[in-house]
């Protein structure tokens, strides 16, 4: 019973994962991008967190499996925020469908932007 | 049957991204193709019951190392031109590349043959265990690292020392002595800022246990000297703490502390019975003292590699 629900979890988890993977690859500009890539990615690891919580043996291992999560929910979403922001700078508005900031420009910033002022 | 198949298909997938480090054009995807590698392969350590080295995999061989390259990415764009060369590009024979290519090959082909002239393994598992009491440690891998085999540790930590002297001289002269890396301007109250105080103490505490459990369980100096040092740099990132002058008395002292105390202890030794040898009842006193300082000396060593060269005038 427990293993048919961490499946159905892990499979439901997964199904995010593919999403917000085709959304990647898919959606025109760096911002619709974050957007598939935090909201499914963060869903998608919580269904899967919570499929293995169901099959954790002891409450601490709960609680990591839970800290775990939330950090890395505050990870994208810190990282979301700046990568956006370097896109916004650079000229995408979001919807715009223009991809000025796309993955190559990372690391390409001029000396006196390195930091996007966070 | 489902654990040959997940192997199997991480054997492809790390075979996968090595192939697409080394081929892909844009040199961005290979630095991320680099630190997926890195992550897989820390995987397949896990899968192969090596927890320890899958961390140090993970901590140094995807993320140190991943930030390293990315670091040096931004500088080579900052000196690349408009049309994507250096102004004052060397001139490159064209042969260059076949000849790199066969050198590789010849490397690689020496040390394939290097390890197969090798006498069958019958492992060292037996004599660690028999011996693993006298260093008064719970972690095989701690135990080899830091008493059997402690030699490597010390010239690893020196290495890296000589890494980050060379590091410093790429410092023009009028910044030698001042402070790395670019000033880091954030918004007080900004996403980075709040990120960067919401995260330290986690990271702290992560850190610490690394390194104080390592001489029990899997975990260790470097592991956690490395999870210190992503705090050291995001605190930095985030506008909190400016990098040191690297002319400060108090960094050099942190760099040294670990190399000489781990240098002086070993030269104790010759008092004792020989250079390096530890005398069994002070086993763990020795490891533990060794294994703080260089935790101290390995976070400031790498958060300073990673902040590069000094770049602003004392």
């Amino acid at each position: 019973m427990i293993d048919a629900a961490s499946l159905l979890l892990s499979v439901a988890g997964l199904i995010f994962f593919l999403a917000g993977t085709v959304g990647i690859l898919r959606f025109p500009d760096t911002h619709s991008r974050l957007h598939a890539l935090t909201k499914a990615d963060n869903l998608g690891l919580g269904l899967i967190a919570l499929a293995v919580a169901l099959q954790a043996e002891s409450w601490a291992a709960i609680a990591k499996i839970v800290l775990i999560w939330a950090l890395v929910l505050l990870a994208a979403g810190t990282s979301a925020q700046l990568v956006a922001r370097v896109a916004l700078q650079q000229g995408g508005a979001p919807g715009s469908g223009r991809d000025d900031a796309g993955p190559d420009a990372v690391g390409s910033t001029p000396s006196g932007q390195r930091d996007p002022a966070g | 049957m489902i654990d040959t198949g997940f192997d199997v298909i991480l054997a492809a997938m790390i075979l996968g991204v090595a192939a697409g480090a080394v081929l892909t054009r844009g040199m961005f995807a290979a630095v991320v193709m680099f630190i997926v590698y890195g992550l897989l392969v820390a995987l397949a350590w896990l899968r192969l019951g090596a927890v320890d080295v899958g961390l140090a995999e993970a901590a140094i061989g995807a993320g140190l190392t991943g930030v390293l390259l990315l670091g040096a990415l931004g500088r080579v764009n900052r000196q690349l031109g408009e049309d994507g060369t250096p102004p004052d590009a060397p001139h490159r024979p064209a042969a260059i590349r076949p000849v790199a290519l066969l050198a590789a090959l010849a490397t690689a082909a020496a040390l394939a043959w290097g390890f197969l002239m090798l006498p069958p393994p019958d492992g060292l598992h037996a004599p660690v265990a028999q011996n693993l009491a006298a260093t008064q440690l719970g972690n095989p891998v701690t135990a080899v690292l830091l008493n059997f085999r402690a030699w490597d540790t010390l010239l690893e930590t020196i290495i890296l020392l000589a890494a980050l002297v060379g590091v410093w001289s790429l410092a023009p002269d009028a910044a030698w002595g001042g402070r790395p890396g670019l000033a880091q301007r954030t918004r007080s109250g900004g996403v980075l800022s709040s990120f960067g105080r919401l995260l330290p103490p986690v990271g702290l505490l992560v850190g610490v246990w690394l390194v104080w459990a390592g001489a029990d369980r899997p975990g260790g100096a470097f592991q956690g000297a490395t999870v210190l040092a992503a705090v050291w740099l995001l605190a930095s990132m985030a506008g909190l703490s400016d990098a040191p002058r690297v002319a400060s008395l108090w960094l050099r002292a942190a760099l040294i502390a670990g190399p000489a105390v781990f240098l002086a202890l070993a030269l104790a030794g010759l008092s004792v019975a020989g250079f390096l040898i530890v005398p069994p009842g002070a086993a763990k006193l020795v490891t533990v003292t060794v294994e703080a300082l260089l935790t101290l000396s390995l976070t400031v060593m790498l958060g300073l590699l990673v902040l590069g060269p000094p770049e602003r005038a004392a």
